[in-house]
Parts: structure tokens; C-alpha cells; sequence
């Protein structure tokens, strides 16, 4: 079993095409992928990026076009053959299994009768030496941080010697701390000889930590930067070239470089002074009991003003879900008080609050926030059922319905074919949309976000923050909840940060350096309890 | 961009759907019928003579009665993605309230109000029997399929036990576990001059209702919004719990009362260890129905000629009669494959595993080359 292959071998993408009902997914790509290299592949989400990854690993067939590795033809028919040919893949969500040792869930993929763990233990400190990671591999994989989960999974994709690592967005649930300890151990992969693809859409990382960039966009690769090439850039120059390919005549579009994460985050929203605004929502001392595999929160006490962006900054799934249900009356509060306008509605029911004009977009889109085999009408009137006009003496009247769902689709930008279509037919950005417009009209006061921007390309982005920042400076108040910290800083008056399902502070988000302190809030609790 | 499928297209893709796992069981049963030295076309115009001409077409609707009243009842559940198996249980228990009790109250009460009573004490014992499957579903997440399909196992014991102990028949001559007959005079009337009860205008009635609550109600919408995601459902505001409950009460209620209409109107009186296991045979034809109360009301009513004539043609031809559910059950067969087969081309996917294709397109190609370079 060696780490490593002599380089310097090219694994080669030649015209590579995949396409879905509806959509090409890759239009013609060619790429080389040189050991010894980090080749970055940028591009927005639906750029064509995962299915390329997939073809890679061996889970899809590409339509037509050839792999080649070290010049032979090669087709990957399996996960199987790309694992023998030493393509590792690191995926953007876990894998480990959370009950599982480290050991145990780097030993899933064994093919032998017996365990060999003396072996395995062997081959982990190799791994962990190679990493410059410290593992230890009788902890429980659930129990790990984020960053040390992805240390495994790293750990895990190279395993059976490979030769070509590939990690997908592994930056986008990181703290920046996390993220330059992964920037290290990518350097130090590269410099065994092995080829890594990173892949990301944010420019600052393609530049700092890739040797040469491959940008996607719609599907085909529109900008290649070499090795040479990308050496003698400066980072500005860089950017320009990679923002030029991304967007093509688009470049002009206001804020693309920051939504590209090519500049340093910048609050964008205007200064409120919070003491002469009243306070809109009030959580005091509020904990949930019991509810699955979820993190539940402990005595969280927290306010928003009306007008205002509260950011609630953490890692994802530490009790952002069960923050977000308990206000929206999803989950009951087993202790404290939740107060809306003055007024306790700590018993009320999710409708009740709904009418009272606190409205909840849940990061669930597909399965919790529309109902995917109903119309886009239907979905746009979901918290409405029953009431009047769309509903009369319990017989429902379609007409209002149409006129309802018209009004909000031209109001929000909605791109559907009809009011009639399946809303499980549109793109996660429509969804997004069809969501916001069902929760911010009607009455909306406070609305609680869960991600809003999550996977969505970059232009949906900048709609949705625009339709957040527009609807706070009417008067409405937002509890935004994210995992990205530029987005955080950009929209937020302030910074809630939350961890282990507790606020462990907030700040304020005035001037540079809020991320860095929030990081630091981050990083400081989770040391601090594990 | 995404197309939109024409409606003529969606119509036309649906009767596909319904009716063509029907063609082909009915194709495959023949064969089958063939390989075991029956004449298939001798059994189907059995099934035809014996199940529409002459006055037969009326003990066709008279089986439909249940039939269709025990298909509402799971469309309500699996509307809502609650597998409510305990059909049969809760049949018998509503068959045996008006078989047990009716011969006691008709003599001494006037008859409509004894109908309403037995009715209604049907309709209520088997939402009560549903209760239990529902609140440790709605309590514990526990699997409906199991606690549901134990109950029915439970309610069968009891309804047997009734029938030998406290509700058999008082008549000493009568020696088999039977109850007693209900009298002629007081079975559901029936509509003029015919034998057709009036329960069967009671189903094709909770038929049509159903179709308008479960279609432009808010209740249809609350439910089908609950049965696509229960997320979403508790996400709108809609209580889990109280849902399931819901829909097992009422699902556990029409078909106990299918149970005692059957009862009121065909069969008069109920032996132990009798069980028709209707709600088997109506299975597949609630899912070709696409869970549709409309739908199924043609569904229904073709197997109900299937059925009722299907006994004597299958003994006309020399066969046993329990045939009948080889051909629910390649039904069933063929309705999984259309459904499988309709999903992948709508999908626009290859029929075969992924890879496999690549693999075994290489195989040839490589013979092909290899040929080649032979000659």
C-alpha cells in the first residue's frame, strides 16, 4: 500500500459530456489534472461542477467523451474503479458515520474477511503524519469538531492510496481559523505528489490556495488559468481574469466580485440606533427539550428591534433548526418566555403567530417548505389554508388562489412556466422565492431565515439579500440565520453567535474585524467544551 | 427551462397506468389458465355471463357495497402515508355489531332505529379499534403496518369468540357457531323490484363526498399536504398527531361500516371463522385508482364483476375459485412494473443500472475491435 504514485502522472478529462432531462449538465469539458498540483475549479452553483466530480468518482457515465490516466484510455464504470485507480473524494457533507469510531469508519471500506485493525492504526498515523493532523482514532466521529470530522474524511478518501484528491467546498463550513489548518494540510498533500482538485466558488480561496484554475459556467469550461500563468498574476489580476470568465458580459453586475467572495465582507446595511427602536421579538430564557438527533437550545435569551438584521452566527447544527422552530412555534419551549410585540405567545400555535405576522423561511426548502408535488399557487397560499377569500364556507375558491399566486409571482421575480406547475419543478432559486413571497407578504412583522442563500447562484443571492434589506429598512424586523460569515457581516446590524445550542455572544457589527471576533467566539466555545 | 407535459397527455398517461397492468394480468392469467389445461376464453365469458347478464349484475353491485366503502377507507389513510392494514379486523368487528346485535334489538325496537343504532355502533367500534395503532404511532413513531395488522389479528379472535360464546345464535338446533338471522323484513330496503340494496347507493353517495372533501376542501389540502411531508405539514401548522388519529378513526370507521352494511343488506348473519378479506382483494384497485375516491368507483365496480363472477365461471372451467386472487396479485405485479417502467422514461433514464450500459456496450465494442484486428 503506497501513498504515493511516481509523478508526474495527468489524469485528463476529454470532452466530457453529460446531460440531464432539461439541462446539460457538462458540455464538452476538457481538463488535465497534474500530480504534484492543487487545480481549482470555480464556477456558481449549477455550474456543472458536482457533476463532474460524480464522473470522477465513478457514480455517473458521462454521455460521451473519454478519462484518461497517465494516457491510457480508462473508463470509470464504478465508485469500485475510481477507488483502484486512487481517486479519493472528500464530499461537502459528511459521510462518517457519527456513532463510529474514527477507526471503525475508516475501516468501512475493507474488503477483507478479518479487520485488520493493527493495519488500519498503521496506516492512520501515515495519513495523520502526512496531514500533519492529530487523530485520535478511538473517538467517536460525532464527537469531533467540524474541522477535525473533515480531517477523517480527508483521511478516509485517501486511504487506499491515492493519487488524486478531490475536496468539494470543503471551506463552507468552516471557521477561518479551521480554514487555513486545511490549507495547510493541502500543502503539505501536494507536496507528497499528489494531485488535489479543490473546488469552491469563493475567488480568495482559488487564489491563495490552487495552482492553476479551471472556471465552469453553464456547463463548459469558459477560462482556463495556468500554472505559469496564475504565478505571475497578482491577486487583483487574477481576479479580474477569473470574475471576467465567470461572468462573462455580466461583469458589470453591481456587487459580483464580493458576492464572489473576491473582497474582504462589508456590512452593507444602514446604522439603526437600536435603543430608540422598540423591541420586536424578545427571547428570554428559552430551552427546548428532546427532539431526535437535533441539538437543542439551553437558556437562550435574545432581542430584536424592530428594523433590524440579528445575525445568529455557528457552525451548522448547533441549534440553529431548533432556535428558528421554537420562535416560529414549531417545537414547544419546555422553559422561558418568548415575547412578540409585547405580547407572550409562548403558547401559541405555529398558525396563531403566523397571523400575528411572524413568519419563518425554513432551510428545508424541498421537503418542510413547499410541498414539491402541489402547484406554485398552492405553495404560495400553504400557511393560508382555509381562510378567506381562498377558502369559502371550507370549499376552496380557485380563482382567488390564481389571482393571489399571479400578484406574487410578478412581485417576487418568480420564474415558472405557470401558476400551475409543480413547484418541485423549479429551481432552488424560484423555491427560494416562491418561500420568501409566501412568508413576507400578508402582514409579515419579523421573519426568521434559516440559510437563506444556501445553494443558490449568485444572482438569486443578491435578490434575496436585497428582498431582506428592503423589507428591514420598511420596518420589518429579520432573525437571520446562516452559516456564511460574509453574508452575516454584510447583512446584519448585529451578531448573535451560537454554539452547543447556547449564545455564547453577540456583537456588533460596526466596523472591520467582525468576523475575525466572531470567528474567535466560535473557535473559543467549541475548544472550550470539547 | 422546464416543459410542461399537456393535459391530454397527463389523461391519457394516467388510463395507461390503470388500465394496462389490468390487460396484462388478465393476458397472464390466461396463459396460465392455458398451462393448466383450462380455456381462458370459456372463464372470461364465464366471468362476463355470470357477472352482467340476466339478473346477476345485481349481486355484482350488491358485493360492490363493501367493497367500495372499505376502498374510501384506505384512500384516507394512505392518502395521508398511514398503511392501515387492520382491515380486516375492523371489517369483522363492524359485520359482527350488526350480525350479534341485530337479531336481539330488531324484535323489540322499530326497525330504522335499530338500523341507525347498529350502524352507528359499527362506525364508532372501529374508529375506537383504530385508536390504539394511531396513538403509538402519533406517541412512539411506532410502525402503523405492524400495530395495526396486530390489532386486526386481535379483532378477528374476538369476533370469533363473540360468535361461540354470548352472540351465537339462541336457537338449540342451530349447532354451528353462527349468530342468529336477521329477518328479511328488516334488511336494508332495496330500490324497487330489484335485489340491489340501498347500500350500495350509500357507497357510490360517500364516493362522491369523499371525491369533493378530499379535492376542494381545506381538509383535502391539509391532508394531502400531510401525506406528501409531514414536515411541511408541521411547518404550515398542522398537528401530527392530531392528523393521524384523524385519519385512522375515520379510515377504521368506513370500513366497519362496510362491514355491518354488507351484513344489514347481504348476508344476514355472521358464522365464525367467515372472512372475506375484501380489503386484500380492493388493495391494488385503490392504488391503480391513484388514490382517488372517483377513480375507484369504475375500478371497484370492475373487480366487483371479476369477483362475483368469476366463482362460477372458474368452477364452469374447472378451476378453483381462489384463481381469482392469482389475478389480484399479477395485477399488483404488472402495476409496480408500469409504475417503474412510466417513471424511468419520464425521467428520461435508461432502463438499465448505470454502468451496466457502459460495461456491456464496451464488451461488444471490444469483440468488435478484436474481431478487426484479426482479420
Amino acid at each position: 500500500m503506497s501513498s504515493t504514485v511516481a509523478a508526474p502522472g495527468v489524469i485528463s478529462l476529454r470532452e466530457i459530456t453529460k446531460a440531464f432531462p432539461g439541462v446539460v449538465a457538462n458540455d464538452r469539458i476538457s481538463l488535465d489534472i497534474v500530480s504534484g498540483q492543487v487545480h481549482c475549479l470555480l464556477g456558481e452553483n449549477g455550474a456543472g461542477k458536482s457533476t463532474l466530480i460524480s464522473i470522477l468518482a465513478g457514480i455517473q457515465q458521462p454521455d460521451s467523451g473519454a478519462i484518461e490516466v497517465d494516457g491510457t484510455p480508462t473508463p470509470i464504470n464504478s465508485p469500485k474503479a475510481a477507488v483502484d485507480l486512487g481517486i479519493g473524494v472528500v464530499h461537502q457533507h459528511s459521510t462518517l458515520v457519527p456513532s463510529f469510531t474514527v477507526l471503525e469508519n475508516l475501516m468501512l471500506g475493507e474488503t477483507g474477511l478479518m479487520l485488520g485493525e493493527k493495519r488500519a492504526r498503521e496506516r492512520l498515523e501515515e495519513l495523520a503524519d502526512l496531514l500533519g493532523a492529530r487523530i485520535d482514532p478511538q473517538a467517536l466521529a460525532g464527537d469531533l469538531g467540524l474541522g477535525q470530522q473533515q480531517q477523517v474524511e480527508i483521511a478516509k478518501a485517501m486511504w487506499k492510496g491515492s493519487r488524486l484528491l478531490i475536496l468539494d467546498e470543503p471551506t463552507s463550513m468552516l471557521t477561518p481559523q479551521a480554514i487555513e489548518k486545511l490549507a495547510e494540510s493541502v500543502a503539505q498533500i501536494k507536496a507528497q505528489g499528489l494531485a488535489v482538485v479543490f473546488i469552491t466558488h469563493k475567488l480568495r480561496e482559488a487564489y491563495q490556495m490552487g495552482d492553476c484554475v479551471t472556471i465552469l459556467r453553464g456547463g463548459r469550461n469558459v477560462g482556463h488559468i495556468g500554472v505559469d500563468q496564475l504565478a505571475t498574476f497578482t491577486e487583483a489580476q487574477a481576479q479580474s481574469a477569473i470574475l471576467a470568465a465567470m461572468f462573462g458580459e455580466d461583469i458589470s453586475t453591481a456587487g459580483a466580485a464580493e458576492l464572489a467572495g473576491a473582497t474582504e465582507a462589508r456590512r452593507e446595511v444602514d446604522d439603526l440606533e437600536l435603543g430608540t427602536k422598540p423591541i420586536r421579538l424578545e427571547l428570554h430564557g428559552v430551552s427546548t427539550r428532546g427532539h431526535g438527533h437535533d441539538v437543542d437550545i439551553q437558556d437562550v435569551s435574545l432581542s430584536v428591534h424592530e428594523g433590524e438584521i440579528l445575525g445568529v452566527a455557528g457552525i451548522d447544527g448547533h441549534g440553529q433548526s431548533a432556535l428558528a422552530e421554537v420562535i416560529a412555534g414549531q417545537r414547544p419551549a419546555a422553559f422561558g418566555t418568548i415575547r412578540f410585540d409585547g405580547q407572550a405567545i409562548t403558547r401559541l400555535g405555529v398558525r396563531g403567530r403566523q397571523q400575528l405576522g411572524l413568519r419563518y423561511v425554513t432551510d428545508d426548502r424541498l421537503h418542510e417548505g413547499t410541498v414539491g408535488g402541489m402547484s406554485v399557487a398552492m405553495n404560495l397560499v400553504l400557511k393560508r389554508i382555509g381562510q378567506a377569500p381562498f377558502w369559502r364556507f371550507g370549499q376552496i375558491n380557485r380563482k382567488a388562489v390564481n389571482v393571489e399566486a399571479d400578484r406574487l409571482i410578478q412581485e417576487y421575480e418568480i420564474k415558472t412556466p405557470s401558476s400551475a406547475t409543480r413547484a418541485g419543478t423549479l429551481s432552488g432559486g424560484n423555491i427560494q422565492k416562491v418561500l420568501l413571497a409566501r412568508e413576507l407578504t400578508h402582514g409579515a412583522r419579523l421573519v426568521v431565515v434559516n440559510k437563506p442563500t444556501y445553494g443558490l447562484d449568485l444572482k438569486t443571492v443578491q435578490h434575496v439579500r436585497e428582498i431582506l434589506t428592503g423589507f428591514a429598512a420598511e420596518g420589518g424586523s429579520v432573525l437571520l440565520l446562516s452559516t456564511d460569515l460574509d453574508e452575516l457581516v454584510e447583512l446584519s446590524h448585529r451578531i448573535a453567535v451560537i454554539s452547543g445550542g447556547e449564545i455564547v455572544g453577540i456583537v456588533p457589527n460596526d466596523g472591520r474585524g467582525t468576523a475575525e471576533r466572531v470567528g474567535q467566539l466560535m473557535t473559543g466555545a467549541i475548544e472550550g467544551t470539547r | 427551462m422546464i416543459e410542461e407535459t399537456p393535459r391530454w397527455r397527463r389523461v391519457v398517461d394516467a388510463l395507461v397506468r390503470s388500465i394496462l397492468p389490468v390487460v396484462l394480468a388478465l393476458v397472464v392469467a390466461g396463459l396460465i389458465m392455458l398451462a393448466m389445461g383450462s380455456n381462458p376464453i370459456d372463464f372470461y365469458a364465464g366471468v362476463w355471463k355470470y357477472g352482467l347478464t340476466g339478473n346477476n349484475w345485481q349481486d355484482s353491485l350488491r358485493l360492490m357495497a363493501p367493497l367500495m366503502i372499505i376502498a374510501l377507507g384506505l384512500i384516507v389513510a394512505f392518502r395521508g402515508q398511514l398503511w392501515n392494514l387492520g382491515y380486516n379486523g375492523t371489517y369483522l368487528l363492524g359485520s359482527v355489531v350488526a350480525a350479534g346485535f341485530g337479531p336481539v334489538l330488531y324484535p323489540v325496537m322499530p326497525g330504522w332505529i335499530v338500523t341507525a343504532i347498529l350502524i352507528v355502533g359499527a362506525i364508532l367500534i372501529g374508529a375506537i379499534w383504530s385508536i390504539l395503532p394511531a396513538v403509538l404511532k402519533a406517541r412512539f413513531g411506532t410502525n402503523e403496518i405492524i400495530t395495526s395488522l396486530v390489532m386486526s389479528f386481535i379483532a378477528i379472535g374476538v369476533v370469533n369468540l363473540l360468535i361461540k360464546g354470548p352472540m351465537h345464535d339462541p336457537n338449540p338446533k342451530v349447532t354451528a357457531p353462527q349468530t342468529a338471522t336477521i329477518p328479511k323484513a328488516d334488511l336494508l330496503p332495496v330500490l324497487d323490484s330489484t335485489r340491489v340494496h340501498i347500500g350500495v347507493v350509500i357507497a357510490i353517495v360517500l364516493a362522491l363526498v369523499a371525491q369533493f372533501v378530499l379535492s376542494r376542501t381545506s381538509f383535502g389540502v391539509r391532508l394531502d399536504v400531510f401525506g406528501s411531508s409531514p414536515k411541511a405539514a408541521q411547518h404550515v401548522g398542522i398537528s401530527r398527531s392530531w392528523m393521524i388519529v384523524l385519519l385512522f378513526c375515520m379510515s377504521g370507521a368506513l370500513i366497519a361500516l362496510a362491514g355491518s352494511i354488507d351484513v344489514l343488506g347481504n348476508v344476514t348473519y355472521q358464522r365464525a371463522n367467515w372472512n372475506p378479506a375484501y380489503g386484500d382483494a380492493v388493495m391494488p384497485f385503490v392504488f391503480l385508482a391513484r388514490l382517488s375516491p372517483l377513480a375507484a368507483i369504475p375500478l371497484v365496480a370492475f373487480y366487483s364483476v371479476f369477483a362475483n363472477g368469476g366463482i362460477n365461471a372458474a368452477r364452469s372451467v374447472g378451476l378453483n375459485s381462489d384463481f381469482l386472487l392469482v389475478v389480484v396479485g399479477l395485477i399488483l405485479v404488472f402495476m409496480t412494473i408500469t409504475e417503474f417502467v412510466g417513471a424511468k422514461r419520464r425521467l428520461g433514464q435508461s432502463y438499465l443500472p448505470p454502468g451496466m450500459r457502459q460495461t456491456v456496450l464496451g464488451l461488444v465494442q471490444r469483440r468488435g475491435t478484436a474481431r478487426r484486428a484479426k482479420a
